[in-house]
């Protein structure tokens, strides 16, 4: 049976991804073939039983009988011990290799940039690693291995078939033949099926993560049965879809289950007439004997039955072939922001000097975020850029740590250019503070050492003392092992900003980028931090993304963002002086709040 | 915990699963025994043309047409029905599987939403999911084959019959076989249930591992971790890989068993029917067709197989629905409504709370927000504000003390009416997969276009949502991911905004806003709420503060002090040095 090009190079591609996959198959397909062997032991054993013992000249030969069966009993048993030792090497080998493919697909996941990983639902890359690989390691595990075996199950009775009577074999392939030919367009009809499945259960999927995530919104505004009314709808597509599949895969199995209901038909009336000589009579020979015909009816079983489980395990095939792809496409997607790794240079030891040269950046298909921003940040230099919501201020954060690349112009860091830097120095000396502080489902002190594992609970005591914040570690209930939940939920949203400032400052950066990251911490506190940190900021270049303006007023240089551009850059005292320009609006309107 | 119970809770299950379906059930019941019965009688049928057609057609050399002819016909026939019988148990499997996976989709997804927050926080996020997908599924796998193996113990009663009605002999090798395959089964349920339950859970933590992983994928990023991230994940997998292999070395010697016990039957009635041939008790055709008949059940007894053998990854998944299911905490709301219109008064009356078995966030609060009034909390990370912030809107409860609103109990309200008449606007903003002007109005009555509209200009998000290509009709995407943090700040507000609250409580809710956005909403809130609206806010600005009437000061989970704001400053050394402290830090640098 072949299937459309899409499904094999699929495959293909896939077992090529997974030579686990191949490890051992060329002893996996040799026991396969001893375990149909043993199948085909059956009907011979019947037909010689018959021949030679039942219908022995002289009544039934119960010596032959015994021979006979005792014979296929005991290939019964090798079959039944080889079936075995290949169930194990094809789940020791299937297995080995998917938990390859879900590990390598997960570090893809991560290799992509913060622009391809946005672009995807969350729950849709998390489905990836899991659901869609499970659906691969079903179907090689159950269907794939009864496609091996069975197989080998037609070839075997196909030969037997042909040594007992090739005129009845031919006639078996004259009702087989046009239905596996037909096969690709009844496949590919029921492929449309199975996206329509797939489909819907990415909206179910994401429906029901929405109500789980969304919980307390949903509570606090009584929306429940809107959001039931949505995951019940997503519930009924879904099963529409599997239905219509279903519906469609039946059709295909019962052409199985016609062909063979005509096959045996066929094989009788052909076979009891050769048998009675009628191929003599025609000249195509082919005399039977009872035991023969018998034996031939039993291998059409035999031959019929893996058409059926094929026709059964087609719909399995094609989900796992689609997850498969799934899963392909995902490694197939080049990381746009890639790690130039050993080619790369490494930065000069040092605090770091900043240059965006002629900078524009557009997300693909749309206007520019950024545009024209060229600018030089000493080293040492403590920078505050500020703006409103959208003027670009997290897209230069973004491009200044290389979450993203710039569409034209180009970023340098201490004069090298930041796309040479491998990922692994680049890392440990440019740390950036995200605006979410988000924090791992573990205790205090290993989301502090996140970065940096190796860091003693002593040397995490002292970071948060040097930030002034040993008080409020000690009012944890278990200090330092005291965990924080998942996402941090335990912690209020300032003490979850305040483990991901302790994070950074362990982390001893040469370039420290804060993104807004004190926004959630209560004056008091931001200030003590601020302090601190003031003295974690010295010697290193610090850009900070200021959007209380308090910070801007600390800083060596300030730049201010409007739409994408740099309108104007200096010091907090000569900005503010400026009349009307766009700092002193932000500044007039911060200190109305203040005051 | 495993062990002997599997079979009999599995079985349990399937009863269950059958009284909740019983018209697709039956409908591929009834298809699945005709595709039995009809299987016997094609041994029966195949038997009867080879003993009485073949055997002389090839001893005499002459055949009798007709009877050949007839036995062609009949084999057709019967195939014919086979088809009708594999459309029934096929298309009634599958409608039965899939409206008890859409039916407990359903239940579980509704408990998640009846369940209240405090238990949403006791369980992550990603075993939740799990439970709804994964679980869901595996609990209901064995139903595909089900009706298959319901009709396939049919079809070994029937085949019994027919041994019995050719010879007892024949009846007993029979007997001895087909008990054989449920000892198979049984002893592999036993054997299986614990290595698949573990499976089943590792499946569940590689779920959750890579759930937090991209969920933080940020920070992975910045932090160059994703190295150690991907250590992380292949622990689990390679877990997760051992155990489905464990599992699948006892499968793997279980299929096998299952396809040789027919064929041993095939093989025990040649020579016990030898025997009977010899002692003449039975013909030749009663010999082809039995030994005809163990080789066509070969295959469907294999049905009995796949639902045992699903059995104990059906019970693990079935538990854990169960479990949430019959979760307890649940948070019952009362019948009464809230008296009056207008503005609401709050008031927390001596109210503790504690997360869990922790020490109490608060203790003892005693708060009062009279109607119309605006309040604000004001402590440092972690005194409890937010806590303060969700009893008001009973997204908790308190452990000792009450709540009230317009001096009801907020657990007597109905949920419709602490819905209508209070809004929470958080400091994480969540927003769903829907459009803007969805997100604001949620589908509640009384919040139309113009409402939307109202609030967004409001909460300032009038200019970027025209911006938008379709404006307030812009899908925002899964998590709102084409926003900025402010952005989705400033649609929560405007959410909150929309429904005219009687009691508004906004928790931080301006944190990613810019200053001059903020005193612009600030403004527009000032002007709004005077219209009936009763405010708790929680806030670090001075400028918030400002809008206040009276600010309580919280610290360590206590009520330190309340009055005005120029009170607090003048009297509380505490609350001066919390909200002066960017003043200090100016003139430090002075």
């Amino acid at each position: 049976m072949t299937a459309p090009v899409g499904t094999w190079a699929t495959l293909r591609r896939g077992v090529a991804l997974s030579p686990e996959l191949r490890a051992g198959l060329p002893g996996t397909l040799a026991l396969a073939l001893a375990s149909t062997l043993g199948k085909v032991a059956v009907p011979v054993a019947v037909q010689q039983g018959l021949d030679h013992g039942v219908r022995a000249s002289g009544g039934p030969d119960l010596g032959v009988i015994g021979l006979v069966a005792a014979l296929a009993a005991v290939l019964l048993a090798v079959t039944v011990a080889a079936a075995y030792l290949m169930n194990v090497r094809l789940y020791t080998s299937t297995e080995t290799a998917l938990a390859a493919l879900r590990t390598r697909t997960f570090r893809h996941v991560h290799d992509l940039s913060v622009l391809h990983q946005q672009e995807e639902r969350r729950g849709a890359l998390v489905s990836r690693v899991t659901s869609d690989i499970d659906q691969i390691s079903r179907f090689l595990q159950y269907s794939g291995v009864s496609l091996v075996v069975n197989a080998g199950q037609v070839l075997v009775a196909t030969a037997v078939m042909l040594a007992y009577s090739w005129q009845l074999t031919l006639l078996v392939y004259l009702v087989f033949v046009p239905l596996a030919a037909m096969m690709p367009r009844f496949q590919r009809w029921q492929q449309t099926a199975y996206q329509q499945v797939r489909a819907a259960v990415g909206v179910l999927y994401g429906a029901i993560a929405e109500s789980v995530v969304g919980a307390p919104v949903i509570r606090a505004y009584g929306v429940a049965a809107r959001t039931r009314g949505r995951l019940n709808r997503a519930v009924d597509d879904y099963r529409t879809t599997q239905y219509k599949a279903q519906a469609r895969s039946v059709v295909i199995t019962t052409l199985g289950e016609g062909a063979s209901g005509l096959t045996n038909a066929l094989v009788i009336i052909g076979g009891v007439a050769l048998g009675a000589g009628a191929g003599r009579a025609v000249g195509i020979g082919g005399g039977l004997s009872v035991g023969e015909l018998t034996a031939f009816v039993f291998l059409v079983s035999l031959f019929v039955q893996p058409i059926q489980v094929f026709t059964e395990t087609l719909s399995e095939a094609q989900n796992a072939v689609a997850g498969w792809r799934r899963v392909l496409d995902i490694l197939d997607t080049e990381p746009d922001v890639a790690d130039p790794a050993e080619s790369g240079r490494a930065l000069p030891a040092g605090p770091l000097s900043v240059r965006f040269a002629d900078v524009r950046f557009a997300y693909p298909g749309g206007p520019d975020v950024l545009t024209d921003v060229d600018v030089a940040l000493p080293a040492k230099s403590r920078i505050a850029v500020v703006g409103e919501t959208g003027s670009g201020k997290t897209t230069f954060a973004k491009l200044l740590t290389r979450l993203m690349d710039p569409t034209g112009g180009r970023v340098t860091l201490s004069g090298v250019p930041l796309a040479e830097v491998p990922f692994a120095d680049l890392r440990r000396r440019v740390v950036m503070v995200p605006q979410d502080g988000f924090l791992f489902d573990t205790s205090v002190a290993r989301n502090v050492a996140f970065a940096r594992p190796e860091l003693t609970d002593e040397r995490i005591a002292e970071a948060f003392a040097e930030l002034g914040l040993a008080d409020w570690l000690a009012g944890l209930p278990y200090g330092l092992d005291t965990p924080v939940g998942e996402r941090g939920e335990h912690l209020s949203v300032g003490e979850r900003q305040l483990v991901a400032l302790v994070r950074a400052a362990v982390a001893d950066p040469d370039l420290l980028i804060l993104d807004e990251a004190t926004s959630a911490v209560d004056p008091a506190t931001e200030v003590r931090l601020q302090r601190a940190l003031d003295a974690v900021t010295r010697g290193r270049t610090t850009v900070t993304i200021a959007h209380r303006l308090s910070t801007a007023e600390t800083a060596d240089e300030v730049l201010v963002f409007d739409r994408g551009r740099i309108v104007q850059r200096g010091p907090h005292a000569v900005l503010v002086a400026e009349p009307d320009s766009v700092y002193a609006k932000l500044h007039s309107s911060w200190l109305e709040q203040t005051r | 915990m495993y062990g002997g119970g599997v079979l009999g809770r599995g079985l349990r299950v399937l009863g269950r699963a059958i009284r909740d379906e019983p018209v697709t059930f039956t409908f591929g019941a009834v298809g699945s025994v005709l595709f039995a019965l009809m299987t016997v009688a094609s041994a029966k049928v195949v038997g009867a043309v080879v003993g009485t057609v073949a055997v002389p057609a090839i001893s005499t050399g002459r055949v009798a047409t007709g009877a050949l002819v007839l036995g062609a016909v009949a084999i057709l026939a019967v195939s014919l029905l086979k088809i009708i019988g594999i459309f029934g148990r096929r298309l009634g499997a599958g409608a039965m599987q899939y409206r008890l996976q859409a039916r407990y989709r359903r239940e579980v997804t509704a408990r998640y939403l009846d369940l209240p927050v405090s238990w949403h926080h006791r369980h992550p996020t990603g075993s939740l999911l799990s439970v709804a997908n994964n679980d869901v599924e595996s609990a209901y796998m064995p139903i595909a084959p089900l009706p298959f193996a319901v009709g396939t113990v049919t079809m070994l009663l029937a085949a019994i019959v027919s041994l019995l009605v050719t010879d007892w002999v024949l009846a007993v090798v029979g007997l001895l076989v087909f008990p054989a395959v449920f000892a198979v089964n049984v002893v592999y349920s036993r054997r299986s249930a614990p290595l698949q339950a573990r499976a089943q859970r590792l499946r569940g933590d590689v779920a959750a591992v890579a759930h937090e992983s991209f969920d933080g994928a940020l920070v992975v990023k910045t932090a160059g971790r994703e190295a150690a991230e991907t250590e992380r994940f292949a622990a689990v997998s390679a877990d997760l890989r051992d155990a489905s292999i464990a599992a699948g070395r006892v499968r793997g010697l279980f299929d096998p068993l299952m396809d040789a016990l027919p064929n041993l039957g095939t093989l025990a009635v040649l020579v016990v029917g030898g025997l009977r041939l010899a002692g003449g008790q039975i013909e030749v055709q009663d010999l082809v067709g039995a030994a005809f008949l163990f080789s066509v059940l070969a295959f469907p007894v294999r049905a009995i197989g796949w639902v045992l053998g699903d059995l104990p990854r059906s019970v693990a998944g079935w538990e854990r629905v169960q479990g949430v299911l019959t979760a307890t905490g649940e948070m019952r709301y009362g019948t009464r409504e809230l008296p009056g219109t207008g503005a609401a008064a709050l008031s927390f009356d001596d109210v503790t709370f504690a997360y869990g078995d922790a020490e109490p966030v608060l203790r003892g609060v005693t708060v009062d927000v009279p109607a119309g009034r605006t309040v604000a909390v004001v402590g440092a990370t972690g005194s409890g504000k937010s806590t303060l912030a969700a009893l008001a809107a009973r997204l908790v409860d308190p452990a000792a003390g009450r709540v009230t609103l317009a001096g009801v109990d907020t657990r007597e309200l109905s949920a419709a009416a602490l819905a209508r008449s209070v809004a929470l606007v958080p400091q994480v903003p969540f927003v769903f997969d829907d459009t803007v002007a969805g997100n604001v109005a949620l589908d509640r009555p009384g919040v139309g276009p113009d409402e939307v509209a109202a609030a967004l200009a409001l909460a300032q998000a009038d200019g970027f949502v025209g911006a938008l290509s379709d404006g307030a009709d812009t899908a925002v995407g899964e998590r709102g991911t084409s926003l900025s943090g402010g952005q989705r700040q400033r649609i929560t507000l405007a959410r909150g905004l929309a429904g005219r609250p009687r009691l508004l409580v906004l928790d931080d809710a301006t944190s990613a806003v810019d200053p001059r956005v903020e005193s612009a909403i600030l403004a527009g809130l000032r002007r709004a709420a005077g219209a009936g609206t009763t405010v708790l806010v929680v806030a670090y600005r001075r400028a918030t503060i400002a809008l206040a009437d009276e600010v309580v000061y919280l610290d360590d989970g206590r009520v330190v002090a309340r009055g005005t704001h120029q009170e607090l400053l003048a009297t509380v050394p505490g609350y001066a040095a919390l909200v002066t402290a960017y003043d200090a830090a100016e003139e430090v640098r002075a």
